[in-house]
């Protein structure tokens, strides 16, 4: 159901990469003192569409629906906040692979237990574990309770004593997670073109089939969990590099229904999908919380709206506009309806 | 601990249990039957408190708040499950997701517009605000075995339905195959929007009755639904009497973890949760 798209696509997403990479040139111009807020706010927007980009390799190419995905988030910024020396900066020489390791481990036993589980199943389990980390992290007198960990000096990118980065420089900062996001995306992009991506695309169409072809799909839903789990940690620490502190919400299973809404805005299931959708979420919400302090209701509605008008979010009006089908738009109907009577797709028959 | 002690925490955990488990039954019926995982299911819990302390306020009179607010809440849920399931039954868990949590921040911030962010208490009723003396410095709230003898009551009501009703012929059947049942020329339309009426009228009465137990605040209904998810994962998707049981022992569970283990207790119902899903993945009545 994916890996080749219209040229276009290619072509959209490096324009607004190029813009957007470029805005230290542009903003001061445009925006005037604000350009330094705004800069934060695009750097913000880069994580989290790593964030969302490692969500969509569960829900969008494997099919498993996590609603507890800011766990391994939250559990990014909480080792980057706890492992920091207090008066020193620690080194991303081993924080970044520290975290990524605490991120493995745990998305290992987390998905041990959740992979057992189907559709339904799926979804609980993982909100009732994010719900569990969240609940530790909230009470335990190491980390801060509800008000969090502060983090005092952001971590340094270091060769022996010449700093390789000035991470504390917010555009450099901005370009070390632009980086960071675009790594991420050829990775996935690699990885969901590789045979284990083929592999996991065939258990989200049908995983019964899979099985009966000799293929252990356990291992495989499990390796793209632990996966998701260290990418998303990795935008967790950048988050909390970002903001100074982890806190108990970025754990909460509200985070974790954001980045959701950011997977159905942007489309799902097409790794590029998600980026803009992280990117539209945070504009909206900006829109939002300036015109009502009652934003959640308009945030609410836009994403019920999105779930009945858009599912394919973003990226599906890239990959198909409404005004370039006339043809093909009998066959991709056909299709669409498809995929959505697919036995593998009907929720009923569980419990 | 002694004796009375322990006989009060026990009754603590049963009630809270009882109390779980309606807002569980229609949580697992809506799922069961009609497929539809409901996130908003806490929030209908939080608006029936706030329903009832309004109503009380106004009226002054607590049962007749919530005769009031019982019709309030099936309509609303007559007008969700019209208005926005109708067309996610066909769709992926994914959508009913997304949806329901968008629901969830309408709802939520609804609250918040209509009654603000302060937390409130509704008085324990009369005839029921008087407590019995269990020992010399041990008292129980009547009004707390009131409401574990209607959850028990209401429990009763819907296993008779369902193991000897005809309606509950057309549910369990609806539970194992939708498909069938339509095919047997049973209105399924009509069955789904009773079933969420009811299961959403049930959690609204939850949160009714515990009003007067609990402070009413704008998050209430959050956590209660997480914690619900436990009962319905421990006791098996679907299954009435899964919930029944799964919501008796987390009532239990965090009832005792509190008393007795106050520094790990919020993570004993999960500890547990994953307990039963290394031994039994479905659920303990699946």
């Amino acid at each position: 159901m994916l890996h080749r798209y219209p040229k276009r696509v290619a072509v959209i997403m490096l324009v607004l990469l190029a813009i957007v990479a470029i805005f230290p040139l542009w903003g001061p111009a445009l925006f005037g003192d604000q350009s330094d807020f705004i800069l934060e706010k695009l750097t913000l927007m880069v994580i989290l569409a790593l964030f969302a980009m490692s969500l969509d390799l569960l829900v969008g190419i494997v099919g498993l629906v996590s609603l507890g995905h800011a766990l391994f988030f939250g559990l990014g910024a909480y080792t980057l906040a706890l492992a920091s020396p207090d008066f020193d900066a620690a080194s991303l020489w081993w924080m970044l692979p520290l975290v990524m390791l605490v991120a493995a481990v745990a998305a290992l036993v987390v998905g041990l237990l959740v992979i057992r589980t189907k559709g339904i199943f799926f979804i609980m389990t993982t909100l009732a574990f994010g719900q569990m980390l969240f609940y530790l992290i909230s009470t335990a007198p190491f980390a801060g309770g509800t008000d969090g960990v502060f983090i005092m000096f952001r971590p340094t990118l270091t060769a022996g004593e010449t700093m390789l980065l000035d991470l504390d420089n917010p555009q450099t900062f901005f370009y070390f997670c632009l980086g960071m996001l675009v790594a991420g995306f050829l990775f996935l992009r690699w990885l969901t073109r590789s045979y284990f991506g083929q592999v996991l695309d065939g258990i989200h169409d049908n995983e019964r089939r899979m099985q009966a072809l000799g293929y252990a799909t356990g291992g495989y839903k499990l390796v793209a969990f632990v996966i998701a789990g260290v990418l998303a940690a990795i935008a967790g620490m950048l988050a909390a590099m970002q903001y100074g502190f982890a806190n108990p919400a970025q754990l909460g299973w509200h985070t974790s229904g954001e980045v959701l809404m950011m997977l159905i805005l942007g489309g799902m299931g097409t790794i590029f999908g998600p980026i803009l959708g992280a990117f539209a979420y945070e504009i909206l919400l900006y829109v939002y919380e300036h015109l009502t302090v009652h934003w959640p209701i308009l945030m609410g509605l836009t994403i019920i709206a999105a779930v009945l008008v858009l599912p394919r979010g973003i990226a599906g009006l890239i990959i198909a506009p409404p005004w370039a089908r006339r043809k093909p738009k009998a066959v991709e109907e056909e299709e669409g309806v498809a995929a959505h009577l697919h036995p593998a797709t009907i929720p009923h028959k569980e419990g | 601990m002694d004796l009375a002690f322990f006989g009060v925490q026990l009754l603590n955990g049963l009630q809270y249990g009882l109390l779980l488990f309606l807002i569980a039954s229609g949580l697992t019926l809506i799922f069961g039957i009609m497929g539809i995982i409901n996130l908003a299911h806490g929030a209908m819990y939080m608006i029936g408190a706030y329903l009832v302390w309004d109503l009380t306020l106004r009226l002054g009179n607590f049962w007749l708040a919530i005769l009031i607010a019982i019709p309030i809440a099936v309509a609303l849920g007559l007008v969700i499950e019209r208005l926005f399931l109708d067309t996610l039954y066909k769709r992926d868990h994914l959508y009913q997701v997304l949806l329901t949590f968008g629901l969830i921040l309408v709802i939520n911030e609804a609250q918040r517009i209509i009654w603000g962010g302060d937390v409130h208490s509704v008085a324990i009723p009369a005839p029921f605000d008087a407590s019995l003396q269990l020992t010399d410095n041990l008292q129980y709230s009547v009004y707390r075995l009131f409401v574990m003898g209607v959850c028990l009551a209401l429990a009763g009501i819907i296993y008779w339905v369902i193991r000897h009703t005809r309606l509950g012929i057309i549910i369990r059947a609806g539970a194992v195959n939708r498909d069938m049942v339509e095919g047997l020329g049973i209105n399924v339309r009509t069955l789904f929007t009773l079933i969420f009426s009811v299961g959403v009228a049930l959690t609204a009465f939850a949160g009714m009755i515990a009003a007067p137990l609990t402070s009413i605040t704008p998050g209430m209904g959050d956590s209660i639904l997480i914690t619900c998810f436990v009962v319905v994962v421990i006791g098996g998707i679907g299954s009435i009497k899964g919930a029944f049981w799964g919501a008796i022992l987390i009532g239990m569970a965090e009832t005792f973890g509190s008393v007795l283990i106050p520094s790990i207790a919020s993570m004993v119902i999960y500890l547990i949760m994953a307990a039963v899903l290394l031994v039994k993945p479905r659920g303990l009545f699946a």
